[in-house]
């Protein structure tokens, strides 16, 4: 209860979050945009066109690399209903990055509107605005542009090697952090903990491997959209599928040289995003054609240019080595690894110390030592991915930990209880690795991943399932593999969310957030915080949120900082609005502030009940009456701390193998967010992420062909699992109380990305004694497996 | 060309382009509800009741449909009046993003006016033409379960499931 009244300056102090009985956190609440969207009355980007609109398309590169050595847009000019076209020539030339983060972004600025270069196949050389799609489809055919071929490097060492291509040869690109783009170096980072050669001579068994981990897509069923329009005062309004309304903003004023309060950014309903949409991609073309002809202007990718041309996961190329005693202590982990971010280096930096960070702190252990390197080839374009490198990492450190409690004979859940982080301890690798700064220092302070080994291995059936299936008869073998996860909550000392509560006349708040919900429920979350701070129903709070206009500063939907960090910014601030609402009742009931407890929707006098007032009547009295004023709370939340989430994920397949084709028979994923604001929305979130990833791990893989062109830009030849054949996951919340938290709350929207990846390979070696090291686990490559270990048995 | 169909229980003559898709018609005319997702009819979040059978709107012809039947998701319900299929796919945390959702609810209105009590087996099967990236479908297969039981006690207490059209 809030008994800390006493004068504004101290009331205005969040109340401490410690645990207590709560009426609607914790509660499966209905998502608050549910039925709008059940319905589809629910309004995303592409669903509100103002009269007069243009269509937005963008010609993309054919060359992996080339120059641009002329562009003749005279014949498409021609074409009637074409009302601007834009290129390397007629833009300002601004180099920026396209990655949605903090400023100054921790990404190179290597990226211009257009350049008069092509570094990938789908890389942007013009765009055109017509009346209609047709128009403009035609325009692009019209475009004539002379291409300079240049060599192009396609694989990760190769484009480290002397004389390899050089990608961004340019000399107006720059970045703040580690940066050699002469020798393809996007970003590199390094840590150093303890004494690594000691540990591996220490250690009774040394277990290492190369692992590769692939290109694949977010694939969210909206594509990237964006509206861009003049309002009635000029100003620019970019309606847009972001998960990051103000760094859009000001990446969008950047790049196009005006000022921020030139533009106004609206996130509308969003149809998925995975990351993929932390990104300006649309936006500032979309944004210039509106300035160029004054009208409405509608872009969006197609499906093909959505896997092409927008962001994916960043492909790793990895080498991992673990020493460990014959006891179980892990004496040293050596991690070193290249990143491939593709033609340009959005996230290249942060990913990479994610691999480190969120893999290496994860157990035990005195001696790490991380070296990665971000590479730039002529591929694709990496991106902030659901997971942000603890996906690749724990690819490698998952099946490492399998290898060497197999090499000691221990069980690996044995294994893992041992040797996981506890609450109380910290690692010194979260000082090493920051997000383009140095890192923080962290103590765990809330840590349930004993708690959810336990109860997911025994939901699972470990017992009854491992090393059981290899010996069944015919070609068909079952397996079970496990891994441990751990991810963040928001970035330490970087990120930052505020919000502000108003109250009005019936009770009822508005609630204004920056935060932005991208499907995850963020909407829902930031209402049932603020309802069970002020005592009122859900459906008393009316949300305003993601709109750069009316919306306080949010850094956006990224790092699983949302209900963490934005869910405590609005938390203060209905502390806020709730100490300041004491006052007005102390006054009306003539008592001082502090006697005063809250109830359902009222205040009433300490141990006497019916000297009462209601939210309405002390609302109505400040509106209306006395002492009148807009009663209303505001706070920011930042972060002193990341704390991770932890899991604990098992999975059983059968391997096939006459055909090598792998199935998930049985999935069970164990989760400590913390305290689950919503547990049906925190399920959601983990079978969702979790499917996504089995989906990564057995089939969805980006084809090239010798040239770097993608074979299989389309649903029909990039599969994602149809509800016809999905494995079903079982998702186990294990509540912890994390004190920093909302309510107790940590993120849970990422971490269960990490675990298919690990788990399915450990089942795999557990039902046919190969080790995928190479994702994804495809009918060939189990196929290629068995028969290299035949090979081997009979030599 | 003009086209003559029915939408939501609403006759309409509309003046369409010959090569307009479904879609696209629907969509102009304000039922947004539809989505886009891939032009290529793959990912199911176009789809629409043609006389009663589920069909990917962003391939279909308009011209094609000449007096039919067109239901849209706007066409089950709204926020104020939502069909049971829309309830159940809230109350069981169906709904993520909602881009796919109306095709989700759209074919298991298709699925449950004809099987009213399908198996598991079925519903995958009947939902397999719809795509969803954010819910790993578990919560899916839960929605139509409810709005099976929910439909089940509505006709078994005479209300008819077949929500009035609004003006």
């Amino acid at each position: 209860m809030t008994k800390t009244a006493g004068t504004k300056k101290t009331s205005a102090r969040p109340e401490p979050n410690a645990a207590r009985e709560t009426r609607v956190v914790g509660k499966p609440v209905p998502k608050v945009d549910g039925l709008s969207l059940a319905t589809g009355r629910a309004k995303f980007t592409a669903d509100e066109i103002p009269p007069h609109c243009l269509v937005g398309m963008l010609l993309l590169s054919p060359h992996a690399h080339a120059k641009i050595k002329s562009i003749d847009t005279s014949e498409a000019e021609k074409l009637p209903g074409v009302r601007a076209i834009l290129h390397h020539g007629n833009v300002p030339r601004i180099a920026h990055t396209t990655a949605g983060q903090g400023f100054p972004e921790p990404s190179p600025w290597d990226t211009f509107m257009f350049d008069n270069k092509v570094r990938y196949v789908g890389d942007r050389v013009a765009a055109v605005a017509a009346e209609t799609r047709d128009i403009a489809l035609q325009a692009l055919k019209l475009i004539r542009v002379e291409y300079e071929p240049l060599p192009a490097v396609f694989d990760f060492e190769e484009a480290l090697k002397p004389g390899a291509p050089i990608i961004h040869d340019e000399p107006d690109i720059t970045s703040f952090l580690p940066f050699d783009p002469k020798r393809n170096l996007a970003a590199w980072a390094k840590a150093d903990v303890g004494d690594i050669e000691k540990g591996l001579a220490e250690a009774d068994v040394v277990v290492e491997g190369e692992f590769e981990t692939h290109y694949y897509a977010h694939a969210p069923i909206e594509p990237h959209v964006t509206l861009t329009y003049l309002d009635p005062d000029g100003r620019l309004v970019i309606r847009t599928s972001t998960q990051v309304p103000f760094h859009c903003r000001r990446i969008v004023a950047q790049t196009l040289g005006i000022p921020v309060r030139q533009i106004r950014v609206i996130k509308p309903r969003l149809g998925g995003g995975f990351g993929g949409k932390q990104e300006i991609l649309l936006e500032d073309v979309c944004a210039m054609l509106t300035l160029r002809t004054g009208r409405p202007v509608l872009m969006e990718l197609n499906r093909a240019q959505e896997f092409t041309s927008s962001r994916t996961r960043h492909p790793m190329r990895m080498w991992a080595k673990m020493g460990v005693k014959k006891n179980g202590e892990v004496t040293a982990i050596d991690f070193r690894g290249i990143l491939n971010t593709g033609a340009y280096g959005s996230h290249g930096l942060t990913v990479l110390t994610n691999v480190g960070s969120k893999c290496l702190g994860l157990l035990r252990c005195p001696n790490v030592r991380f070296d990665g390197k971000t590479v730039y080839t002529n591929l694709p374009v990496g991106g902030a991915y659901r997971g942000y490198g603890a996906t690749q990492g724990m690819m490698a450190l998952g099946q490492l930990i399998d290898e060497a409690a197999r090499a000691i004979g221990m069980d690996p859940v044995e294994f893992c209880l041992r040797n996981h982080i506890r609450a109380g301890e910290t690692h010194p690798i979260f000082r090493a690795l920051g997000e383009g700064r140095e890192g923080v220092d962290m103590t765990i302070a809330s840590c349930g991943l004993a708690e959810c080994i336990r109860l997911g291995a025994e939901r699972f059936g470990w017992k009854q399932r491992r090393g059981k299936g290899a010996s069944m008869p015919g070609p068909i073998k079952r397996g079970a593999g496990m891994v441990i996860l751990m991810q963040g909550s928001s970035i330490p000392e970087i990120d930052m969310a505020a919000a502000i509560v108003k109250l009005n006349d019936d009770g009822s708040v508005n609630l204004y957030s920056g935060a932005t919900d991208l499907g995850t429920g963020a909407d829902t979350i930031l209402a049932q915080i603020v309802a069970e701070t002020l005592h009122i129903p859900v459906s008393d709070v009316i949300l305003t949120v993601a709109d750069t206009d009316n919306s306080p500063f949010d850094t956006g939907a990224y790092a699983s900082s949302t209900t963490y960090l934005s869910g405590e910014a609005a938390r203060r601030a209905a502390v806020d609005l709730l100490e300041n609402m004491r006052q007005v009742a102390a006054e009306a009931l003539d008592v001082s502030p502090e006697k005063l407890d809250v109830g359902e929707k009222c205040f009433y006098v300490h141990g006497n009940p019916r000297k009462t007032i209601s939210y309405e009547a002390l609302a109505r009295r400040a509106l209306y009456s006395r002492n009148q004023q807009q009663l209303v709370g505001h706070a920011s939340a930042i972060s002193h701390v990341s704390p991770p989430p932890f899991a604990a994920h098992f999975c059983e397949v059968e391997v096939d193998t006459e055909t090598g084709v792998v199935r998930v028979v049985k999935y069970v994923a164990a989760v400590d967010c913390g305290v689950p604001i919503n547990p049906k929305l925190a399920e959601g979130q983990t079978e969702g992420a979790v499917l996504n990833s089995i989906g990564a791990a057995l089939m969805e893989e980006y084809l090239f062909n010798d040239d770097g062109r993608m074979l299989n830009p389309t649903f029909n030849y990039y599969k994602l699992f149809t509800p016809g054949e999905t494995p079903l996951v079982e998702t186990i919340l294990v509540p912890t109380h994390e004190p920093t938290g909302p309510y107790g709350a940590k993120s849970v929207s990422e971490i269960s990305t990490n675990g298919p990846l690990p788990a399915i390979a450990n089942a795999i070696y557990d039902a046919v004694g190969v080790r995928l090291r190479k994702a994804p686990y495809t009918p060939e490559r189990v196929l290629e497996a068995l028969e290299a270990k035949r090979k081997a048995e009979h030599s | 060309m003009k086209l003559h169909v029915r939408i939501n229980g609403e006759a309409r003559e509309l003046e369409i382009a010959p090569g307009a898709v479904l879609g696209d018609v629907l969509r102009q005319l304000g039922l947004t509800g539809t989505k886009m997702g891939c032009r290529e009819g793959h990912c199911g979040s176009c789809m629409v009741l043609v006389n009663g059978k589920p069909m990917n709107s962003c391939l279909l012809l308009a011209a094609k449909v000449e007096g039919a039947e067109i239901t849209t998701i706007e066409g089950l319900g709204d926020v104020r009046n939502p069909h049971p299929i829309q309830e159940a796919f809230v109350e069981a945390g169906a709904v993520q993003c909602g881009f796919c959702t109306p095709g989700m609810i759209i074919s298991t209105k298709a699925l449950l006016d004809n099987e009213p009590h399908p198996s598991l087996e079925r519903v995958r099967e009947a939902l397999s033409g719809n795509l969803c990236r954010c819910t790993g479908y578990a919560k899916i297969f839960d929605a139509v379960r409810i709005a099976e039981h929910k439909l089940a006690k509505a006709s078994g207490n005479g209300k008819s499931t077949r929500r009035p059209h609004r003006p």
